[in-house]
């Protein structure tokens, strides 16, 4: 019994993976985890790490890909957006070892701030896509996606969503691999992107589509299904076959169905379907990908629904009842939720040290008006909710920092960023260098649970260097302070707040105390230890 | 044969230790398990809920469709209604009584209790007080366990079986705290069902 993302992980060992990189982000952070607490990685040497952001992480995945071995790299969706540099030009250059590249999406943000779908992304860097329908296939495409990769030189993007990832089913294994000896490419210039060696390197990277789009034609994650109904014809991608399945007992479908598992689109068996069939329908996990091309801007061809056109919501993951009632089937509602359930939001723990963070700088701010506080990406986002109502942004990795700084410069004073220690490694530190170069007013407050807390408490690239960095990017060590966020300090953290937010000039305020669940957890693993002593 | 599961609970409240249980026990009886989860972001004291799906046939979505579920296992009253979307006309709802207060509108408890009294199949029990009663304030969850196990179709010794894997490699007397407070669940809903 395996999640979709540990399925993932188990794949990339039983393939023969050497390394894999990543940043943790839900719902992807489990890939990783897994091959770090692997026995059998751990005895093949597999290099497993936690980078500072999606980009090195991807950045790092090339370079092993370059040297000859098998590499992976797993982000969120909006990691893409980080490491999308790395990645687009990674398929210029083209892969050398085995290289995939592991996008998991979160329609419904269930635990993100959009729900872009990274198939997106791999169309523009035009490489092939695997998107799997269940835990097995996403196991199965990982081991194909490795063959696929060192056959064409290319990286694979695998394409994966929240109820894949984190969703439980039995798995059967195949037969190990051996990881790759270092072996550098052939060509020493194939990774050079100078434009004379690009230009070349693009023009390969085009003549591979017709073989991409081969390969999808003979896929077997690329399936026809014949129907005796062809007044509508049906394709799925990814997950979506599961819904449509659901939705009829027996299995049986009265209509054609493609079901895609295999990108770019496998022309054949799209345009059969368009021609047999007198009207489509497009389920899929994510934005209307297929559904759009398909459909072309104008719609001048034939009926195709979905969710350009209502029949499906636009936003949102699609579940059983939104295809039942696609396919024109009762909806099966049962009773409401009575009027008396409320909701109950995710909130900061008891003991968090945010909370008393989020008090002093409450408390300290008190005699200016509101809306000063820029905050970032991690459990301290919960400061913008009751009881706190603290913060005022929250929009990508790092942009507390330079939003403030921006702010500043409109004349916004005093304006305040709210970040944490991981988010700091991740993408705060250009910012600060911004502000130190500038000399705007700004007060950073890093937070340091010395953790990734929100992902579940991985180990941050921070701890016991922030006050460094602070000092090396420029900023006045008179204006690096520490604080405890702990209540008996309120009073004294509050005036030390207030202080710099009174200076004009940068400074960086350091409210350190562990995340209490990572305290808590190391505190039952001490005492563990000590009984076993 | 096939027994759709909604497991309800607030986030820390350790939800995933029952599916874990139920799920071992469903694959010791040879039968097809899916199971999806919620991490991240709303585990942090928020509501949390995990879909259950056991049959004797492959399955094929994650997620349950409205009106189907056969049960409700819930951890916490608030969260056992907050899926009644989900339950089938003939489903039932078994529901520790005992409130998770963390939010300030929690709502009155007369009106939860008249709610889950109103569905006409409930098991509604202080699985916290039958728990701390046993010695073993934490077992809370295999009160909730056993008090579900006559309705999961899978046979009791393999759920016994189930528990005493997962808890093994933390020595015999929380195995057997925890098979007690297991017991007691059980005990509770046979005798509620007469």
């Amino acid at each position: 019994m395996l999640l979709g993302d540990e399925a993932i992980a188990q794949a990339a060992i039983d393939a023969g993976v050497s390394g894999v990189y990543a940043y943790p982000g839900t719902p992807s952070t489990e890939i990783t985890e897994f091959v770090m607490n692997s026995k059998e990685a751990r005895e093949g040497y597999v290099h497993a790490s936690w980078a500072a952001n999606e980009k090195t992480a991807m950045e790092a995945a090339l370079g092993m890909s370059y040297a000859g071995k098998r590499a992976m790299v797993c982000m969120k969706h909006v990691g893409m957006n980080v490491a999308a540099d790395a990645f687009v030009n990674s398929a210029i250059t083209g892969a050398n070892g085995g290289l995939i590249v592991v996008a998991a999406d979160d329609p419904s943000m269930h635990s993100s701030q959009n729900e872009q779908d990274s198939r997106f992304y791999g169309k523009f860097a035009m490489i092939p896509i695997l998107e799997p329908s269940n835990q097995q296939e996403a196991y199965d495409m990982v081991i194909y996606g490795f063959e696929l990769s060192e056959k064409l030189a290319t990286p694979v993007m695998l394409r994966i969503t929240t109820r894949l990832a984190h969703s439980r089913s039995g798995v059967l294994r195949m037969p190990t691999r051996d990881q790759n000896g270092l072996k550098l490419p052939s060509n020493l210039k194939q990774f050079i992107l100078l434009p004379a060696i690009a230009r070349k390197q693009y023009k390969t990277l085009v003549g591979k589509q017709t073989d991409f789009i081969a390969l999808s034609e003979t896929s077997g994650f690329n399936q026809y299904t014949e129907g005796s109904d062809h007044s509508m014809g049906i394709i799925t991608t990814g997950i979506a076959l599961n819904y449509l399945m659901e939705n009829l007992p027996d299995r049986k479908v009265p209509f054609p169905v493609l079901k895609i598992g295999q990108y770019p689109l496998p022309k054949s068996l799209v345009e059969r379907i368009y021609t047999e069939c007198s009207s489509l329908l497009l389920l899929e996990e994510g934005y209307p990908v297929v559904e759009e091309m398909l459909r072309g801007y104008l719609n001048h061809g034939k009926p195709v629904h979905g969710r350009l056109d209502g029949t499906i919501p636009f936003d949102g993951e699609l579940n059983p009842n939104i295809v039942a009632v696609a396919l024109g089937l009762a909806d099966t509602r049962g009773r409401d939720i009575p009027a008396a359930v409320v909701g109950r939001p995710p909130s900061l723990c008891k003991g968090c040290p945010h909370i008393y963070s989020y008090n002093a700088l409450n408390q300290a701010l008190e005699t200016w008006s509101k809306g000063r506080v820029f905050s970032d990406i991690g459990c301290y986002t919960l400061g913008a909710l009751e009881p706190f109502n603290a913060i005022n942004s929250c929009v990508d990795m790092g942009a507390s920092i330079t939003m403030a700084k921006g702010a500043a410069d409109a004349g916004l004073n005093p304006a305040v960023a709210v970040i944490g220690d991981s988010t700091f490694i991740h993408s705060g530190i250009t910012g600060l260098i911004d502000c130190v170069n500038d000399n705007t007013s700004v007060t950073v407050i890093i937070l340091d649970n010395a953790t990734t807390a929100m992902t579940g408490g991985q180990d941050s690239a921070a701890t016991g260097k922030i006050e460094n960095i602070c000092r090396g990017v420029g900023v006045d060590p008179e204006h690096i302070i520490v604080l405890n966020p702990s209540p008996k300090y309120h009073d004294e953290n509050m005036s030390a707040i207030k202080k710099e937010l009174d200076y004009q000039g940068v400074s960086v305020v350091i409210p350190r105390r562990e995340c209490i669940q990572t305290a808590t957890r190391n505190l039952k693993i001490a005492r563990k230890e000590a009984k076993q002593q | 044969m096939k027994r759709d599961i909604i497991l309800a609970g607030v986030g820390g409240q350790g939800i995933l230790s029952i599916a874990a249980a139920i799920g071992m026990a469903a694959l010791d009886s040879g039968l097809c398990l899916k199971q999806a989860e919620v991490h991240g972001m709303s585990q942090r004291g928020g509501d949390v809920s995990s879909n259950l799906r056991i049959a004797d046939h492959e399955i094929a979505s994650d997620l349950i469709p409205f009106g189907q579920a056969d049960l409700i296992i819930s951890v916490e009253p608030m969260e056992s209604l907050r899926y009644l979307p989900y339950l089938s006309a003939d489903g039932w709802v078994i529901s520790n009584i005992k409130p998770f207060v963390n939010i300030s509108n929690y709502p009155e408890m007369d009106k939860l209790m008249a709610e889950i009294s109103s569905l006409n199949k409930h098991i509604a029990l202080d699985a916290d007080e039958i728990a701390k009663n046993l010695g073993s304030a934490r077992s809370a969850n295999m009160v909730i366990l056993g008090a579900s196990a006559p309705f999961l179709e899978i046979p009791v010794d393999k759920l016994r079986d189930a528990i005493r894997k997962i808890f093994g490699r933390k020595g015999e007397d929380i195995v057997n705290l925890n098979l007690g407070a297991f017991d007691a669940g059980l005990d509770f809903a046979s005798s509620r069902m007469g």
